[in-house]
């Protein structure tokens, strides 16, 4: 009897025929472009037909798009590594692990020592998938992208953990003018780096490694790459993308007719079921009587001419596109330009500007505004007039098209903003956080995998009778939510529908949280290109209930506001600075990347140079590079701490040497156990501040990778102290904090906590190493002394330490921490008496102890600080206030100082808080809403910056602008 | 930010209905009836669907766990619902005081009343910590005596059922045991008093040999433990129905008891004690509490073992089991319960575990994700597999992930090996050494 085997994926449909003598004797692979009950009855039946004899065989069915298929059909199901594993042992019986990167899923499958497998959690990117966006990012196709990074002379660092974060961090690489090949050949580097840190989790890769699936099987640097990680080499073997499939034929042992199994399919599809929605239209007058009404915002447009006076060009070089608007004295539009930039904005301006200047030659040009992303790079590089941060003008747009417009919406290709805006000025901004991003390319990407094009796709949507409910969440479980409504036979209109409204809910309930219309406003404007979408704006009216302004200019509203604040803040008769005709065409531009050896941060920075000579650094994070001095930290009190923490140096002693890693509640509690174990005489080390080496050195023993950050980070110290070779290593336990006073209770959070449990669980490092990790409760001080006598006496039984002496060393300790946090109060206190000596603006940069790590913060505390204000910190002010009532349970520290914090600002007019959040924080999902209680209630602004491993500061940066700018506005209506 | 809240008062005690969410099943049904011996009117809610976690994902703050998400959201649903009089309708919520987030259930459930419209509902505090001490719902002594009546009960019947339902000859015969036990034993804590240890101990056995008379073929089954957080781990809303999907691979399950939290909950109160120090008095009423249970529990499982049942060990072995592995200090959340759980599971014969959190739940990432390592590297057949829950993580990638464990389980079932220990305390070669970084 012959085997068939199928494997159904995300996005092909892999299949294998077998002889009796289980020789391959047909296989086909091929993209089912989400049709899959369609191909998978096409395949059979062309079997039945043409390949299999008789039309019967026996058959299995794998992959993890099959599963509801096979039973629906009752054909036997394979689970899709379990294939993996049948068809290895079988045709490479010696292998000892298996790296298979499919579609959406990562695996390794360790075969020998204790048979192992590892999947990437539901939270990690897909593979195949990621690397499909990444090309579609790049304009390449798959091929074309491995060609380029074979050229690749060096590599950036990419965030590896999710695909949402590496694009954010591939967009500014690409808008620098970064090399294609050298991004190429990072992407690649960052999908091993995932694999391997977030699936290895501790166990080493070695032996004989086969390399399985599509993007193995396809990118010769791909396998390269893990080739030099892994320090061997892989192997990619004979029909390495059908090994799932010949699994399940080998597993199969149920004959069947093969057009019967079509059959059955057939009435799978019929009763096949999904949680769907109401359609966006009930009719097709209902859409009519909505598209007419949207036609009426509109700009009226007139065509250039020689009396048409004085122009304002306004310049809003996004993430993805470039948007040109020129407009002339009365607001009336000249001249549109919307394209996307293909990963080089500058080249593209350039072209859009000639076009101008040599159609319209007595042109005269009273101003260039840049604003967005590239504004900056813009600016510089064809010596416009003014740069403007976006959000403000998106809002000089909208109050254009509606003075009284209390709500801003605007989702672009990347990225998503809404505004509030109170008295005339925005009062409160909301950006998507790195894990909602995505929005506008995410449709087109997924247009693109199912093989349309966008504007095709979304409109498919506008009169599908169930759309499918997708939820609200990040775009890479979309793709999952999406594959099971394939799987249950949702048809791409409902498909298409379904997106749409996921975009909206995405916006209204993760972005904004908001829980009714009334709380958004009445008078909302949405633009950004995705609202050309009618079905998106359509979803968004019924989500809220409210009809919508979208001006018809929705994707060119940065530009246009751009254009207007040019219009309103260029002096009559003026000419602009913009190079000329000229200079436009022998414009050109050098871009090399360097890493900035100024200081220890080794920044890549991108330095641009133009033809006239001026050169523009981006990607640096201080002012080194470009005025050459160092930074002014007089009002930093990050720095100030850092400084403190840093001065803790070992002191040689007579009882050996201990260490501990600068890691979590350390950054607070060092000059306590500093001080304790030197007393004791102990020399005591610490592991340097963290960097981005030192994280990925101790990557690899993090078994959970949903955690937050700074836990992650710990890893990195641990790997550092092991190093050092000391006699031991102490990272004790706490569950308690010390009790401030300032809430009902004085609990760490529980990684925290806890966190030495992970690192003694799972860091070989430490094996051969001492490491203390002890529960101990330094709230309580004469308690704390009896147990950490028993603790050291334990762990150094010959040292011969006595309660008397732990209790002195305690006792200066205890003293020392106290000296500590007085120190850093005191000097918050300078820095606020300085700063309004000096007229500056304070900013409460609210965090935990932890955020002070400059891999942590990625250096926003510099960032505020050359926006001209001073940085303080929230356990310098928090000690202002009494405790107050909150409507939470007020029970750790380190949050208590937040409330208290925010509360302490209400009372203060030029102090303003920024808090900022690690991506995965559990607790802060309850502190920045009450924080943002706090601060509201006393009528400030609530800022909410949230950081991860991703170190582009763009997105940050555009926040506190925006920020400073609504200060700003709101001082100068005082 | 003061917030003024209704409270739940005495009166209301008469005129209100308190809803209560579904968690573990069978022991709610019987808490009900304790509930309903102390005059309260309740109602186990039995509303699911996917507006549940919606109603959450609107209230609540996106970021917070998933079990608040469907606890609320299972709240504002059955109030939408139209079929509660609003103005004699109070919810109950369980509080466990640790530190953990969990504790904010109640404070994240008020704001949402207030946000979604319904201020006069008061919400209420079930907890054994002292928290909330004005409240018109008090746990008096008689109805804690019958509320952990109820949960004994419940555990033994959904220990029992899951290892005989398996293997019964006659399909459903297992679950109207259940059913018929829910009945006898709720009459017994509302009507007949009868919840005194003494009673307990002499009803166990007869329980116990009511199920082994159900006619069973034992044949070789995959055993699945499922740990997890404590919400997830119960609510068949929570874990998208695990245990039937389960049952439906044809596997045994084992779902450790609920006592074991409340046990877990009073001996972290000694506990703390113990490591940090304080009023030795203090530990007096958990111990004795733990006393008094211990001795239940122990009859419990003599009473399962004489029938022919495997019994779960018993709290006190529990908190030996994480010896050298996990501190029991570790009392955030599950905590190092969580950890023993599996281990006693995998020295039981249930080496296959599902531990299942919330996605992105702060004590898993220790005792749960964090401790998996360790117990591979002592118990090479552990074949624990952590799946997260959240709103959007979908079923078809969970169920795939429990397959694939189920595959390797089922392997071993066929040709038992004894595979190597894993030596994962190796260090693995990642291109970066700290070395270069500096």
């Amino acid at each position: 009897m012959m085997k068939v085997g199928l494997d159904i994926g995300s996005t092909t449909i892999k299949c294998v025929v077998l002889d009796e003598k289980d020789q391959l004797v047909h296989s086909s692979y091929q993209r089912h472009y989400s049709h899959i009950l369609e191909s998978a009855q096409e395949l059979l039946r062309t079997l039945a037909k043409e390949k299999v004899p008789g039309g019967k065989a026996s058959l299995a069915i794998s992959g993890s798009a099959g599963m509801g298929l096979a039973n629906s059909c009752q054909v036997p199901f394979v689970q899709k590594v379990f294939a993996t594993r049948v068809a290895v042992n079988r045709l490479e019986p010696d292998t000892d692990c298996v790296i298979e990167l499919g579609g959406e899923d990562a695996k390794i499958l360790f075969l020998t020592n204790g048979t192992e497998v590892r999947m990437n959690g539901s939270c990690a990117g897909g593979t195949g998938a990621f690397i499909d966006q990444m090309a579609t990012l790049l304009k390449m196709e798959a091929d074309e992208m491995n060609q380029a990074a074979a050229k690749a002379t060096k590599t950036y660092t990419i965030a590896s953990r999710c695909g949402v974060f590496a694009k954010s961090d591939i967009q500014p690489l690409i808008n620098q003018g970064a090399l294609a090949s050298d991004i190429a050949a990072s992407i690649y580097k960052a999908v091993v780096n995932q694999t391997i840190a977030g699936l290895a989790q501790g166990r080493p890769i070695k032996g004989k490694v086969l390399y399985l699936g599509g993007p193995l099987t396809f990118s010769s640097v791909l396998r390269q790459s893990f080739d030099q990680a892994l320090h061997l080499e892989g192997r990619c073997p004979e029909n390495s993308l059908l090994f799932v499939a010949m699994g399940a034929a080998f597993y199969s042992d149920q004959e069947e007719d093969l057009e019967d199994v079509a059959r059955r399919l057939e009435q799978y599809r019929a009763t096949a079921t999904y949680a769907s929605q109401p359609p966006l239209f009930a009719s097709k007058e209902e859409y009519e009587e909505f598209h007419a009404r949207h036609l009426k915002a509109s700009v009226p447009c007139v065509p250039f001419s020689a009396d048409c006076g004085p122009v304002h060009i306004g310049i809003d070089s996004g993430s993805t596109t470039l948007k040109v608007v020129c407009i002339d004295q009365d607001q009336n539009i000249l001249f549109t330009s919307y394209q996307p930039n293909l990963g080089s904005p500058i080249k593209l301006l350039r072209e859009v500007l000639i076009q101008i200047l040599e159609n319209h030659p007595g042109i005269q040009i009273a101003s260039v505004t840049t604003t967005g992303y590239g504004e900056e790079l813009a600016k510089n590089a064809f010596h416009c007039d003014y740069s403007l941060v976006e959000t403000v003008a998106h809002f000089t747009a909208a109050r254009h098209f509606m003075p009284q417009v209390d709500f801003i919406i605007d989702i672009g290709g990347q990225d998503m903003k809404c505004f509030k805006i109170e008295d005339g000025a925005i009062s409160n901004i909301f950006l998507n956080e790195a894990c909602s991003s995505g929005c506008g390319s995410f449709l087109q990407t997924f247009a693109q995998a199912l093989g349309y094009d966008v504007k095709e796709f979304a409109s498919l949507g506008l009169f599908a009778d169930s759309p499918v409910d997708l939820g609200s969440r990040c775009t890479v479980f979309m793709n999952s939510s999406v594959k099971q409504a394939q799987k249950d036979g949702a048809s791409i209109e409902n498909i298409s529908a379904g997106l749409s409204i996921s975009v909206v809910k995405n916006a209204l309930y993760k972005v904004i949280r908001a829980s009714s219309p009334e709380e958004l406003g009445r008078n909302i404007v949405v633009q950004g290109g995705t609202f050309y979408n009618e079905a998106v704006l359509r979803a968004f009216e019924k989500e809220m209930g409210v009809e919508v302004i979208r001006p018809d200019i929705a994707g060119l509203m940065g530009a246009y506001g751009a254009a207007l604040y040019g219009r309103k803040k260029a002096a009559p008769g003026q000419v602009s600075s913009m190079l000329n005709l000229e200079q436009l065409k022998s414009f050109t531009q050098k871009v090399a990347n360097v890493q900035c050896q100024s200081c220890g941060n080794h920044c890549q920075r991108t330095s641009t140079t133009f033809s006239d000579g001026s050169r523009f650094f981006s990607g640096n994070r201080c002012d080194r590079p470009v005025t050459g001095k160092a930074e002014d930290d007089t009002l930093n009190l990050y720095q100030y701490k850092r400084d403190l923490l840093a001065g803790y140096k070992p002191v040689p002693g007579k009882r050996g040497s201990i260490g501990i890693p600068l890691c979590l509640n350390m950054y607070e509690l060092l000059p306590f156990w500093h001080t304790l174990f030197t007393r004791l005489g102990f020399a005591v080390h610490t592991s340097p501040f963290s960097t981005r080496g030192l994280y990925l050195a101790g990557q690899a023993t993090i078994p959970s990778d949903t955690a937050c950050f700074p836990a992650k980070l710990a890893h990195g110290h641990i790997n550092a102290l092991a190093q050092m070779r000391l006699d031991a290593i102490f990272y004790p336990c706490l569950s308690y904090n010390l009790d401030e006073g300032l809430g009902d209770n004085h609990y760490n959070c529980p990684v925290v906590a806890y966190y030495p449990e992970v690192i003694a669980g799972n860091c070989p490092e430490l094996s051969g190493t001492k490491f203390i990790y002890d529960y101990l409760g330094i709230h309580r001080p004469k308690d704390f002394v009896k147990t950490l006598t028993r603790v050291l006496q334990r762990e150094f039984p010959d040292k011969g330490i006595s309660q008397k002496e732990v209790q002195a060393a305690a006792d200066a300790a205890y003293a020392e921490y106290q000296h500590h946090m007085d120190q850093i109060r005191a000097r918050g206190r300078e820095i606020i008496d300085q700063a309004r000596k000096e007229g500056k603006r304070i900013i409460v940069l609210a965090g935990r102890p932890y955020h002070v790590d400059p891999e942590v913060n990625h250096g926003i505390d510099g960032l505020i600080l050359r926006h001209g204000a001073a940085v303080v910190t929230e356990d310098s002010v928090s000690c202002m206030v009494e405790k107050f009532p909150t409507t939470v349970l007020n029970q750790w520290t380190y949050h208590s100082r937040l409330y208290a914090a925010a509360k302490y600002c209400t009372t203060q007019p030029d102090m303003d808080l920024v808090q900022l959040v690690s991506f995965g924080c559990g607790v802060d999902a309850i502190t920045t809403d009450e924080t943002r209680a706090i601060l509201q209630a006393g009528g400030k602004l609530y800022t909410q910056l949230k950081i991860d491993e991703i170190s582009n500061l763009g997105a940050v940066n555009i926040r506190l602008r925006s920020l400073f700018a609504a200060l700003d506005e709101r001082a100068g209506q005082e | 930010m003061e917030m003024k809240y209704p409270k739940f008062t005495q009166e209301m005690k008469k005129t209100h209905t308190i809803l209560i969410p579904n968690m573990a099943v069978t022991q709610f049904r019987l808490i009900q009836y304790a509930l309903e011996w102390a005059g309260y009117k309740v109602e186990v809610l039995g509303n699911c669907g996917s507006q549940v976690a919606q109603m959450g994902l609107k209230y609540v703050h996106n970021d917070t766990c998933y079990p608040a998400l469907l606890v609320i959201g299972q709240f504002l649903d059955a109030l939408n619902s139209g079929k509660y009089d609003l103005d004699h309708t109070a919810l109950l919520i369980t509080q466990t005081g640790g530190g953990c987030r969990a504790s904010n259930y109640i404070h994240l459930l008020r704001k949402a009343l207030v946000k979604a419209g319904y201020p006069q509902i008061p919400v209420a505090s079930l907890n054994f910590s002292g928290l909330e001490k004005d409240s018109g719902f008090q746990l008096t002594m008689p109805l804690l005596r019958r509320t952990l009546a109820g949960i004994f009960y419940g555990d033994l019947l959904v220990a029992l059922r899951n290892q005989t339902k398996p293997y019964e000859n006659n399909p459903g015969q297992t679950q109207a045991m259940v059913d018929k036990w829910v009945e006898i034993l709720g009459a017994d804590l509302k009507e007949r008093g009868q919840f005194s240890a003494k009673a307990m101990k002499a009803r166990f056995p007869q329980i116990a040999a009511d199920f082994a008379s159900i006619p069973v073929t034992r044949v070789p089954k995959v055993k699945v433990g499922i740990v997890g957080e404590i919400y997830v781990k119960y609510s068949p809303l929570g874990n998208n129905d695990l245990e039937k999907f389960l049952e439906s691979e044809d596997c045994e399950v084992n779902l450790p008891g609920l006592m074991g939290f409340v046990e877990y909950c009073a001996f972290n109160m000694s506990e703390d004690i113990r490591l940090y120090g304080g009023n030795p008095l203090k530990k007096w009423v958990p111990d004795l509490l733990l006393k008094y249970l211990d001795g239940i529990e122990k009859s419990m499982g003599e009473a399962m073992r004489r029938y022919g049942f495997h019994a779960p060990a018993r709290f006190k072995e529990l908190t030996q089991l994480p010896k050298g592995i996990i501190g029991i200090g570790n009392k955030m959340g599950e905590g190092w319960l969580l950890t023993a759980e599996m281990i006693e599971l995998v020295e039981s014969g249930y080496e296959n575990n599902v531990c299942a959190p919330p996605f992105g739940c702060l004590p898993n990432h220790i005792c749960g994700k964090g401790m998996v390592n360790k117990i591979r590297a002592l118990h090479p057949t552990a074949n624990i597999t952590p799946i997260d829950y959240d709103p959007s993580a979908t079923r078809v990638n969970q169920e795939n992930r429990i397959k694939l464990m189920l595959a390797v389980a089922r392997e071993r079932l066929t040709t038992p090996v004894q595979p190597q220990p894993v030596d994962f305390m190796e260090t693995p070669k990642v291109e970066h050494s700290f070395a270069n970084a500096l």
